[in-house]
């Protein structure tokens, strides 16, 4: 109230309530939304963006768990490479191997060449033709695992120069082939992952958009009241979009928190299972079933994401509803 | 330089707080619910706006707080046209009007301290700057103790009292009440005319709509009288 009131005041003080006056508290007002959305559409439109976004981090936890395994399969086929040789009936085989162990241990980069000895070559083959077979009349090729030094991705073209002149009949496999569909698996899992978070944030958004028209229908008197008392759209707007991301924030927060918690969960699991032969299939897939702090990281950003996008497009839909009814 | 300065000032001073030229209201295909409606209300004027149940009279008051457009004629408030307003300029207006409503529209969820701190609330003051003035103006309305209630616990005399501060709580430029005492007791219904001339005095425009003839009775002030949808003025 502006200077009006000396005249006021004093028609108060003809009849003043209540006795004595009290010191005042700091505070009268519970500072309570204006827009009242906690009815039983706003918990259901939690419950709904709890399990948009449960889904969301499921989503994004299992792309960075393949991302991750896949970068870790990557670099371990990268690091190796592998020679080998077919046996020819007119050259000694061993002596081959031999030079090509020698050839590749002078190559740059290469931190170890480990030649398989012929019954490990012959073990091999054990898992496709089975076991106690005589393998002498089969011309088994016998290969030569090279470890490469960390971080280093040498020219393998002299090495390979080499082998075609001195060893004829060796060839040198940089699995190449293999990282490259590694990487388009991998990629293509993110993608999928990234593609099914963006469809979650659509429905989201959309979920909040009904919402908040329903909220709007709901609350038309409110509506009417508050710009009878002078408040504009923008105040009206803010006041929903305070309320929704309000919502958005603890739906989101229970949808991302229970992700976390079931990924914990199956990741203890797993651990447990490490010595049984599903553990260690699983453990071959997807490594430890953990997910780094990146992927903790992720999770909470999407649950962030989940709460703006809940009070953005809430303010949105109110400005757009009330230019549509005047 | 000085009668200049008067002159311009006199002129500022007579810009009508409403004015309406010819105006007429429809709703849908019907027929015109009010039509012909020539008027002006003076700033720092007193009026009743009276007539039978159903002449209108809410209606009129939609009008002037423009959630209502008419189907014809000019409107203009502090001297704007509104038929030309902006949103924006649109909520400035209503900032310098007070309304009570005949059925109160106190928010249900919120406190009549809350309710009544409304508007300054929406215009967003600081409620250390209004704490005091709204506590006094509930304890003169007589809800002093009911300030922490909410609306649906109050008796309809205390919801048209909320209502009444809440109105009250901007000194509007414009006050306009719909049935304002319709709920309160003879004793109380005094209180708040009385609370209504001061505020008169102090320089705000009122119309109080009633059917009350022992309240317009108690002041000799001009009567906007509506009939067969048509406005008669009693000076």
């Amino acid at each position: 109230m502006n200077a009006p009131q000396p005249r006021l005041r004093k028609a108060a003080a003809q009849k003043p309530q209540g006795g004595e006056k009290r010191k005042l508290p700091a505070s009268l007002s519970r500072n309570a939304p204006l827009v009242p959305v906690d009815s039983a559409g706003g918990q259901a439109l939690a419950a709904v963006i709890a399990i948009l976004t449960f889904l969301a981090a499921l989503c994004a936890g299992g792309a960075e768990l393949i991302s991750a395994s896949s970068a870790q399969w990557r670099s371990e086929i990268a690091r190796e490479v592998t020679i080998q040789i077919r046996p020819n009936p007119q050259r000694s085989i061993d002596d081959d191997v031999a030079r090509a162990v020698a050839l590749a241990r002078q190559a740059p980069g290469v931190e170890e060449a480990q030649p398989f000895t012929k019954e490990e070559s012959e073990r091999l083959l054990e898992p496709w033709l089975g076991t106690g077979l005589d393998f002498n009349d089969l011309p088994v090729p016998r290969l030569i695992v090279i470890k490469l030094k960390e971080d280093e991705r040498p020219d393998f073209a002299p090495l390979k120069q080499s082998l075609q002149k001195e060893v004829p009949g060796a060839t040198l496999d940089d699995h190449a082939l293999w990282v490259s569909r590694l990487s388009t698996m991998a990629n293509t899992i993110i993608a999928t992952g990234v593609f099914l978070v963006t469809l979650v944030l659509i429905a989201a958004g959309l979920a909040v958009i009904f919402a908040t028209r329903g909220a709007m229908a709901g609350n038309k008197e409110v509506v009417e009241v508050l710009h009878f008392v002078g408040a504009n759209d923008d105040f009206i707007a803010k006041e929903f979009q305070r309320r929704f991301f309000r919502l958005g924030l603890r739906g989101s927060a229970i949808g991302a928190g229970g992700a976390l918690v079931l990924i914990i969960v199956l990741g203890l699991i797993t651990r447990s299972w490490r010595a049984s032969p599903a553990g260690d299939q699983i453990e071959a897939l997807f490594g430890a079933f953990s997910i780094s702090w990146t992927g903790y990281l992720v999770v909470i950003l999407i649950a962030l994401l989940v709460a703006l996008i809940t009070g953005i497009v809430s303010r949105l839909t109110v400005r757009r509803f009330l230019n549509g009814n005047g | 330089m000085r009668a200049y300065y008067d002159e311009e000032f006199d002129e500022d001073m007579a810009v009508p707080a409403v004015h309406f030229e010819n105006v007429g209201v429809r709703y849908g295909m019907g027929p015109e619910v009010l039509r012909d409606l020539t008027f002006s209300i003076e700033p720092n004027s007193f009026q009743f706006l009276t007539g039978p149940s159903g002449a209108g009279k809410t209606t009129l008051l939609r009008l002037i707080l423009l959630s209502v457009k008419p189907t014809r004629g000019l409107i203009s408030l502090f001297g704007e046209d509104v038929s030309k307003i902006s949103k924006n300029e649109l909520t400035g207006l209503r900032r310098r009007m007070g309304v009570v409503f005949q059925d109160f529209r106190l928010l249900d969820h919120l406190t009549t301290y809350e309710n009544v701190a409304l508007p300054l609330r929406v215009q967003g003051k600081e409620e250390a700057s209004y704490r005091a003035e709204v506590v006094e103006l509930l304890r003169w309305v007589g809800l002093g103790d009911r300030m922490h209630m909410l609306p649906p616990v109050l008796s309809g005399g205390e919801k048209q009292r909320a209502a009444i501060a809440r109105a009250l709580i901007v000194r509007p430029d414009l006050l306009l009440a719909d049935e304002p005492t319709g709920n309160v007791d003879p004793s109380l219904a005094r209180r708040l005319l009385r609370l209504f001339i001061e505020l008169n005095r102090l320089g705000t425009s009122v119309v109080i709509a009633t059917h009350d003839f022992s309240l317009m009775d108690q002041l000799n002030v001009r009567r906007l009288v509506l009939g067969d949808g048509r406005l008669h003025i009693d000076e």
